[in-house]
């Protein structure tokens, strides 16, 4: 498996590291904790696109949001994941 | 001898001698292991798994389910190799397998008269009870009488490489689509990479002669070899099988580097592992003759037609003297042809087709063969070797005919196995009478025979068309000289031929599964094909069903009333031919399992005698023992003693260290610790704790603030890249806004833990003149940097994990060795012995501080005793989910201390606590014991533990038992720390 990383180009899966679903979104401090649970432990599992996080551990460093189909592996878009902007809502 | 004279591609110059079965034969250079055994008239090559019946060589390449040998003996012993697949070496030893005593007298094979207690499923229904009995009984008297070859008991002597290759163009398989596929490409200048399992490239061109662009086709597959081998841009891989097909144009082969050589160089791996990552892929493998069900078609004598053409050809080898030819449409007649051009008598020929084109009468002819036209094969004659075969005549008449070679044509199925590995699956055509390629893995052609185009003229003009292609997809689209032309021979693909009712009429040669096994699981129900697969176990063979897989889903198909396309196949995973273990671990093993790090000091250590112990990837002091000392408690008790009255000097290099860089630097770690670090002053350090998100303690360490904007984080040692990524995640994600730079400087810095009374002393000792380290200047928790060994950085902490006054000092690790040689001379008068892990341990259990047994992912800070730590005027990682109501539940499990009430007794770390009068049952378990030391300070055992409400239990009396170990004793709850509480002696 090869992934395109934003910065350093196709590089082989093997210098990444994914940690799954990136579209979770950070909550406000104060918010509910209903909403902190979702947000720690409630991911999509989806078939189809996914956002997901990946790490180029063993490249540039940077976390960056991949767009991936579960179901043929293919990576449609990469991005770094800072350009998401702060996390916190 | 069967050599035949004047003929084939071995070096009649270079004879090899070999042994098979311990006997000595000899062969030719270029001789397959299984031609030379035919040369030299060996039939009988092995016993089938099952029903030991007697067996011969069937194919003439990797497709081979019945020709297995032990290849090689002692450590280099090598199971399972298919003798049509070992290039002859001289020296070389094979053993046939699954035969005893010997390969033509096996007592077993008295199980092949007892056929019927060996049906499919027969694993799943004659053992099933009593349970017990399976593993005891029947297990290993199955493993005893069915069986594959030994694998070696020693370990591997050899070496195994592995590689990475990256090009435009991956052409597999050399034959005529992958040489005109190669061709095509690099003529226009595309990276192009050739991988070929045989070691010489050519494919069936080597078999079927022919001629191309008017030279004898083998010469034409030289001549293309050449052309290729000059361009500077193409790599040609022989002896390389492609076995799987990834994601993204990625692909895994496997190179026998030195499998045709007695042992290998003494610079050369056996075999090398290649990842290619190829742009664009050109799946050239051809196609694989399949076997005709009929009765008795495992007899030794048995084989594939173009396998014949292939030994008469290619080997000068000819695989009998007297033939019968069955054929289920037109290619056994190019078998009919070649087995007379050599002067093979051919006894008959036995053609599925009732009617059949004219000029198969003249080929006849000219061999002086008897045609059964719509005849089939009714049983075959002979003990370890066919004599004879009857022939079933179209009225039903039963002809006898002597004849110890039946060659078998049975039609072709492409060689689809790689464009199944990512979820395609084949598709049934009718026009190709096979399953062809179906959803192609993406940047993939599939051409020639292995897409079911079975002419020599298709398989160049598609090869030379798909290399073009590939070429110009990869950015080469110039014009190039083209591909020669040629015709594709005259005929039809041959129909799947199956002998509906024949008895012991095979489908899986290697698993001994037969149409009466498909009719059984078609009575049972399992008729899909993947069900049929794992009930018959037809096709789970080590030749993953190459030539009789087919023929099974037939026979189903026949059973059910279901054509070919809706009965399908099953599909193919990687690997397509089996790959050893050792070439995939490549030289990941042994002590090169993982890498070794070493600290900066770690030879000092060494040469100080130090017994090490593996932390991670890092090789630790544990303790450094002196003479005399009865054991390490006496080693760690003396070490301890000096620490306490003088001072000792530890490494901690390993500790993970972070440098942090910018203003925003406290705001990022107010924001990962769960208490606040902006308002450190410069020239401080603090301890921290740090949460995952979703509450729990993830790691924890002092950061000392260097300068204004400078900061330096610790880790633990095992959490040292987890935390930087974590670090990065909150940093790049959650708060791009902090202006803060950091990176892990764990290897650039040397530290190490020089603690006891004695410790500032030896501190200034190494340090170069001028540095204050006056409690007044430097209190407990400072931090400075100074320079030390005459102008080397040295950045000091005043932080202690054993209780007494320490420090911690960081050279860069260059200077780390002359660093502890310097202190070990300075602080001789200051009574400075070094000191490893051990007494690193106990010091800090004896002050409860915290280490992996208490920081185990189910702790909170809360548990650990931090709560009044948690700020509650700040956001952090971790806060909201901390405060869940079952995390600060104060009946949860936190730290406490605990020692035994007899102070002779030994703790155990894991044991679990429960009340004192409670049965050792697990509903009465509160906690467990984390971590456990002989504090030789004071005298006893002491542990840590979690206890269920610990706090507010100090001096209660509880169980510590250990049911698996037998130990069973009361401690006391105390405090976690034992010595000093108050700190007064780390002040000073």
């Amino acid at each position: 498996m090869r992934l395109p990383c934003p910065h350093c180009g196709s590089r082989p899966a093997d210098e990444f590291t994914c940690y799954g679903a990136a579209d979770p979104v950070r909550p406000a401090a104060g918010a509910p904790a209903q909403v902190w649970h979702d947000y720690v432990h409630i991911r999509p599992n989806p078939y189809g696109l996914h956002n997901e996080l990946w790490q180029h551990v063993h490249g540039c460093r940077r976390w960056l949001v991949m767009t991936r189909d579960t179901r043929t592996h293919a990576v449609l878009g990469a991005r770094d994941g800072g350009s998401r902007g702060g996390g916190a809502a | 001898m069967t050599r035949l004279a004047g003929c084939g591609l071995v070096d009649r110059a270079q004879p090899l001698s070999f042994r098979f079965d311990g006997n000595a034969y000899t062969g030719l250079a270029g001789d397959t292991l299984a031609s030379a055994l035919l040369a030299n008239g060996v039939r009988l090559a092995g016993r089938s798994f099952k029903y030991h019946r007697p067996r011969g060589i069937l194919s003439a390449g990797p497709e081979e389910p019945n020709a297995l040998v032990e290849l090689r003996r002692g450590a280099r012993r090598e199971p399972n190799i298919p003798a049509t697949t070992v290039e002859l070496f001289s020296g070389l030893e094979a053993d046939s397998q699954n035969r005893w005593p010997s390969l033509r007298f096996d007592v077993m094979a008295v199980t092949g008269l007892l056929g019927p207690l060996f049906p499919a499923g027969f694993y799943y229904k004659t053992f099933m009870w009593p349970a017990r009995f399976w593993e005891r009984l029947y297990e290993p008297a199955i493993r005893r009488a069915a069986g594959l070859g030994r694998a070696a008991e020693a370990e591997d002597p050899d070496r195994y490489d592995r590689a990475h290759l990256y090009c435009d163009v991956l052409v597999i398989g050399s034959g005529a689509a992958g040489l005109a596929a190669a061709l095509a490409a690099g003529r226009r200048g595309a990276r192009v990479v050739l991988c070929e399992s045989d070691w010489r490239l050519g494919g069936r061109l080597l078999a079927d002669g022919g001629e191309i662009d008017g030279l004898p086709a083998a010469d034409w597959a030289v001549a293309a070899e050449a052309e290729l081998r000059a361009m500077p841009e193409v790599r040609m891989m022989p002896r390389t099988t492609v076995f799987g097909v990834y994601d993204h144009g990625t692909y895994g082969a496997v190179q026998r580097v030195s499998d045709h050589e007695p042992e290998p160089d003494a610079n050369e791996p056996r075999q090398r592992y290649w990842r290619i990552t190829a742009e664009r892929g050109v799946l050239a493998a051809g196609a694989i003759e399949r076997l005709v069900a009929f009765s008795g078609n495992d007899r030794p004598g048995v084989m594939l037609s173009g396998a014949v053409r292939q030994y008469l050809n290619r080997y000068a080898v000819t695989p009998g003297r007297r033939a019968i030819v069955v054929t289920a449409g037109d290619d056994g007649w190019r078998t009919v042809t070649a087995l007379a051009s050599h002067g093979i008598e051919v006894a008959a020929v036995v053609d599925r087709r009732a009617e059949m084109p004219e000029r198969h009468a003249a080929a006849a002819a000219s061999a002086g063969a008897r045609v059964f036209a719509g005849g089939r094969i009714g049983g075959t004659l002979g003990g370890s070797s066919l004599f004879a075969a009857d022939i079933v005549e179209a009225s039903g008449e039963r002809t006898r005919v002597a004849a110890d070679l039946l060659a078998v044509a049975g039609g072709w199925n492409p060689t689809v196995q790689l464009t199944c590995h990512l979820g395609g699956k084949p598709v049934w055509s009718a026009a190709a009478e096979a399953f062809v390629p179906g959803a192609l893995p993406p940047g993939m052609a599939v051409v020639g025979a292995a897409r079911g185009s079975f002419g020599l003229g298709s398989a160049l003009a598609e090869g030379a068309r798909a290399g073009a292609e590939a070429a110009e997809a990869t950015g080469f689209s110039g014009s190039a000289p083209a591909i020669p032309f040629a015709l594709d021979a005259e005929g039809a693909p041959a129909p799947i031929w199956i002998d509906s009712g024949a008895r012991k009429a095979f489908v899986d040669l290697q698993h001994d599964v037969t149409l009466e096994d498909i009719a059984i699981a078609h009575r049972e129900g399992f008729r899909a094909v993947e069900l049929l697969k794992r009930y018959t176990t037809h096709g789970m063979a080590t030749d993953q069903g190459k030539t009789g897989g087919v023929l099974g889903m037939a026979a189903m198909a026949a059973l059910t009333g279901m054509d070919m396309a809706e009965t399908g196949t099953t599909v193919f995973r990687p690997p397509y031919t089996p790959v050893a273990i050792g070439a995939l671990a490549g030289p990941n093993r042994g002590k090169d399992y993982r890498p070794r790090r070493r600290t900066p000091a770690q030879g000092w250590a060494e040469e100080q005698g130090a017994v090490m112990t593996e932390v991670g990837l890092w090789h630790r002091a544990l303790w450094f023992p002196r003479p005399g000392e009865a054991d390490w408690q006496a080693t760690i008790t003396r070490e301890i003693g000096a620490i306490r009255t003088g001072a000792g000097v530890a490494e901690v290099s390993t500790l993970g260290k972070i440098e942090l860089v910018g203003p925003d630097a406290g705001a990022l770690l107010d924001f990962l610790y769960i208490n606040t670090f902006s308002t450190l002053p410069v020239g401080r350090t603090r301890f921290g704790i740090m949460l995952r998100e979703d509450g729990f303690a993830m790691d924890d360490g002092t950061t000392a603030r260097l300068e204004q904007d400078r900061w330096i984080l610790t880790t633990s040692t095992g959490h040292a890249g987890a935390v930087m990524e974590h670090m990065e995640y909150v940093h790049q994600m959650l708060r791009p806004e902090l202006k803060v730079a950091f990176t892990s400087v764990s290897d650039r810095w040397a530290q190490f833990s020089v603690a006891g009374p004695n410790s500032r002393q030896v501190i200034a000792g190494v340090l170069d003149p001028g540095a204050d380290l006056a409690d007044a200047a430097f209190p407990h928790m400072a931090c400075g940097v100074f320079t030390a060994l005459g102008g080397v950085p040295a950045r000091v902490f005043r932080i202690s994990f054993s209780g007494e006054r320490a420090y911690e000092i960081a050279v860069p690790a260059g200077f780390g060795e002359e660093l502890v040689r310097r202190m070990m001379q300075t602080g001789a008068a200051f009574g400075l012995v070094p000191y490893g892990l051990e007494s690193l341990g106990t010091m800090r259990v004896e002050k409860g501080h915290l280490g992996g047994g208490e920081i185990n992912g189910q702790t909170t800070a809360r548990d650990l005793g931090f709560a009044r730590l948690m700020s509650s005027r700040k956001d952090y990682i971790g806060r909201a989910l901390a405060q869940r109501p079952a995390l600060i539940d104060p009946r949860r499990p936190a730290l406490v201390g605990l020692r035994p009430v007899d102070r002779m007794a030994t703790l155990r770390g894991g044991a679990h606590l429960l009340p004192e009068d409670a049965p050792v049952r697990i509903e009465h378990d509160q906690g467990h014991v984390t971590s456990v030391a002989y504090s030789p300070t004071l005298g006893h055992w002491i542990g840590l533990g979690l206890l269920e409400g610990g706090p507010s239990r100090h001096g209660e009396v509880v169980r510590a038992a250990n049911p698996l170990e037998g130990f069973d004793d009361l401690v006391e709850i105390v405090p976690p720390c034992f010595l000093d509480p108050q700190g007064a002696r780390l002040r000073g």
